[in-house]
């Protein structure tokens, strides 16, 4: 059984469809790449799997292992172990990461019916993380992403996910803005955490990010549907072609969505 | 009016039975006080919403009220004991003076380790011996001309705390003052007043907690003057716990304080209970080099108001001011920051900075802010700022996205902002008293505290 399937997936926000039937199957294990135009909807895909309100699914459904995931409370998706990495991180004034993250833990520590943290556990743990994203250990006592740098507050979300131990990860547009030192930092941490039992969801809009981050399929979203799969050389030919490429292929016919099920 | 005239009357009234046993009645100059104050609050009455300083705050459940004066407790104070000890517990080994009805009551006050440099007792005492310092001080700095419940808690004064700090001393433990209103059955108003004098390089730590114990309705009308010589580092907290049924704690007080050259004044007003609220908090920097803090956080829901009054006036060169001011307010609440700044002609290089940020729980939540600046002098730096926003939805998201339930992402929001008014306060036991009144006022703060 495959981990997530999202199957012909319509979302729209204000009466305006964005996501137009997306079907999607991610595996255990799989690192998938959403690639796109401006505007296509990755990012409200990205969202809309991750539970924010302010889309309206209006038709089709997500199963995440074999549960509706549509059902759940973006907080229980989280402790069911989905992951997001924002685009743009919100700063919190006032709540120290070291907190938060704590919180966070326990709170997805409790929903598996484990017991909480011990402050000492914790911070060895913690420390082991920060590590993979080359982070100072003050960041801790930092508010959360108050003041960051683009770099800093991306390095953090991928922190964040180390602590969390998702089963599947959502980065959405995590390179974006990153100069390359950055994005190597982010990329060698998401790989870091690649192992047979965590899938991802890798939304971008450059390729670049994928010389990093090797995706075992491709997929090319544009104006709501899945236009285009294929494997990780498909955004290599993205590139040199560009996206009017897929866009040509996309505005003949609209059953192309239909086809693009990496299995 | 008639109202007005007939509630008056009824306090004129009640002036003539207290002042025949005012306790420091036979000191001509106390009698000239309380006798002019009398005076002029009946030339003034209580004031309405037309004036221009009460417009967002009508008085009308006090003036509407029968009040009975209150005068210590009927039934002893066995009873009174055990329910103070919540607003107690804290300050295990300090001093602490308790009032019980608006009189001072010694066999539930410590007098800790206080140095010999310090001298602290009620202020009822005071008056009685004729301690010199009452006289130079009392009704000096408070003034009523221009201010009727001034000029109604000066005609009643007669309990309250009387703390003298000596030249030089350095009183580390913090004096805790508790008022407790019980109210026997019956509709209560006391008259707290308090005279807080810091000679010259002394430093002391005074807390203020106003609790409301009984069923009736209560109404405090205090009043606390501070005096901070040369040098002198004085921090004084106001926490006000009173009942916040809607017929139940009043709450109107002043805390004037006055700045000599250097010194160091902060003063914290934290409203965390009461119906209805007046906090005026007045400064005069007197003398230059004079650093004033005036720190409020009020959190506030049902039908409470509060209203928080702050005049700051820069008489001399070179003091500076910050106001910092926050408010969190759900369901009907209300409230009120209205914070003057006057800065003299010859006040130049005045820093002077006010700021109020309030978060908006419910939409019949209502807060109104304003700035005002009188600024005479050229040279000067006068800032304000004033915010009112909702909980963040985009940090709601993402809090939820990391596993936090959605009711304790809004209170851990809630709690951030708010617990940022605490930052400053620099007794660490009454800082986790009142973090602990933080997460028990906050919608889930029981969630939120096991979570953290």
């Amino acid at each position: 059984m495959s981990l997530l399937e999202v199957r012909n997936l319509h979302a729209s926000v204000e009466g305006h469809e964005i996501l137009k039937g997306i079907d999607l199957t991610v595996g255990a294990g799989e690192v998938h790449s959403i690639m796109g135009p401006n505007g296509s909807g990755k990012s409200t895909l990205a969202q809309v799997l991750a539970g924010r309100d302010t889309f309206e699914v209006t038709a089709g459904e997500v199963i995440y292992q074999g549960k509706d995931l549509l059902e759940l409370e973006p907080d229980v998706r989280a402790r069911e172990g989905i992951f997001l990495a924002f685009q743009y991180p919100v700063e919190i004034p006032g709540v120290t990461t070291n907190y938060f993250l704590k919180a966070a833990l326990n709170a997805v520590r409790k929903h598996r019916g484990e017991t909480e943290i011990d402050a000492v556990d914790f911070l060895n743990m913690v420390r082991d993380k920060l590590s993979l994203v080359d982070m100072d250990e003050k960041l801790l006592k930092r508010a959360i992403n108050e003041g960051f740098s683009g770099g800093e507050k991306k390095r953090n979300e991928v922190f964040q996910m180390a602590v969390l131990e998702p089963t599947l990860a959502i980065l959405d547009e995590t390179d974006s803005g990153l100069d390359i030192d950055a994005l190597r930092i982010v990329a060698d941490g998401v790989n870091k955490l690649r192992n047979d039992n965590r899938s991802f969801i890798v939304v971008t809009h450059y390729q670049r990010l994928l010389d990093y981050i090797v995706p075992d399929y491709v997929h090319v979203l544009v104006d709501g549907r899945i236009v285009k799969s294929g494997g990780k050389e498909l955004a290599l030919e993205l590139e040199k072609k560009g996206y009017a490429w897929v866009n040509g292929k996309a505005a003949g016919t609209s059953v192309a969505g239909a086809q693009a099920v990496a299995s | 009016m008639a109202d007005t005239i007939q509630n008056t009357t009824a306090y004129l009234a009640d002036f003539e039975r207290f002042a025949a046993t005012a306790p420091g009645r036979g000191h001509r100059w106390l009698a000239s006080i309380r006798d002019t104050a009398m005076a002029r609050f009946a030339e003034l009455g209580f004031p309405t919403t037309r004036d221009e300083e009460w417009r967002y705050t009508n008085i009308a459940p006090i003036t509407g009220t029968a009040f009975a004066r209150a005068n210590g407790a009927s039934n002893g104070y066995t009873d009174i004991a055990i329910a103070i000890e919540p607003f107690t517990g804290w300050d295990a080994g300090g001093a602490r003076l308790v009032f019980v009805n608006g009189r001072f009551v010694s066999s539930l006050s410590e007098r800790g380790t206080l140095p010999t440099g310090i001298t602290v007792g009620s202020l009822a005492d005071a008056l009685e011996s004729g301690s010199p310092m009452t006289e130079a001080h009392l009704a000096q700095h408070a003034g009523f001309e221009h201010d009727a419940l001034t000029a109604l808690n000066t005609a009643f004064l007669q309990d309250g705390a009387c703390i003298h700090v000596a030249k030089g001393t350095v009183v580390e433990t913090p004096i805790h003052l508790i008022f407790a209103t019980t109210s026997d059955g019956q509709s209560l108003v006391s008259y707290p007043r308090n005279l807080i004098v810091a000679d010259a390089s002394s430093q002391v730590t005074v807390i203020e907690s106003h609790v409301g114990l009984g069923g009736e309705a209560c109404w405090t009308n205090a009043v606390t003057e501070i005096v901070a010589g040369e040098n002198a580092v004085v921090d004084h907290y106001k926490i006000e716990r009173e009942s916040e049924s809607a017929a139940g704690g009043y709450h109107i007080g002043t805390v004037q304080l006055h700045q000599y050259g250097n010194s160091n004044v902060t003063s914290h007003t934290l409203a965390l209970g009461g119906a209805l609220v007046r906090n005026n908090i007045n400064t005069l920097l007197d003398a230059e080099g004079c650093a004033s803090t005036m720190n409020g956080l009020y959190i506030l829901g049902g039908s409470q108001h509060v209203d928080n009054h702050l005049r700051v006036e820069h008489a001399q060169p070179r003091c500076n001011s910050r106001e910092f001011f926050k408010g969190v307010l759900d369901d009907h609440a209300r409230g009120v920051f209205a914070g003057r700044i006057v800065v003299h002609k010859d006040a130049q290089k005045t820093d002077a900075k006010q700021t109020n940020q309030n978060l908006l729980l419910s939409e019949d939540a209502l807060i109104d802010t304003k700035p005002q600046l009188e600024i005479l002098a050229d040279d000067v730096k006068c800032t304000h700022g004033a915010t009112i926003g909702q909980v963040d939805e985009d940090a709601i998201f993402y809090l939820r996205t990391r596993g936090i339930a959605e009711t304790a992402a809004r209170s851990l929001l809630v709690y951030a902002f708010a617990s940022e008014g605490l930052d400053d306060v620099r007794v660490p036991a009454l800082r986790d008293h009142l973090n602990d009144l933080l997460f028990a006022r906050l919608p889930y703060g029981e969630q939120l505290r096991e979570a953290i």
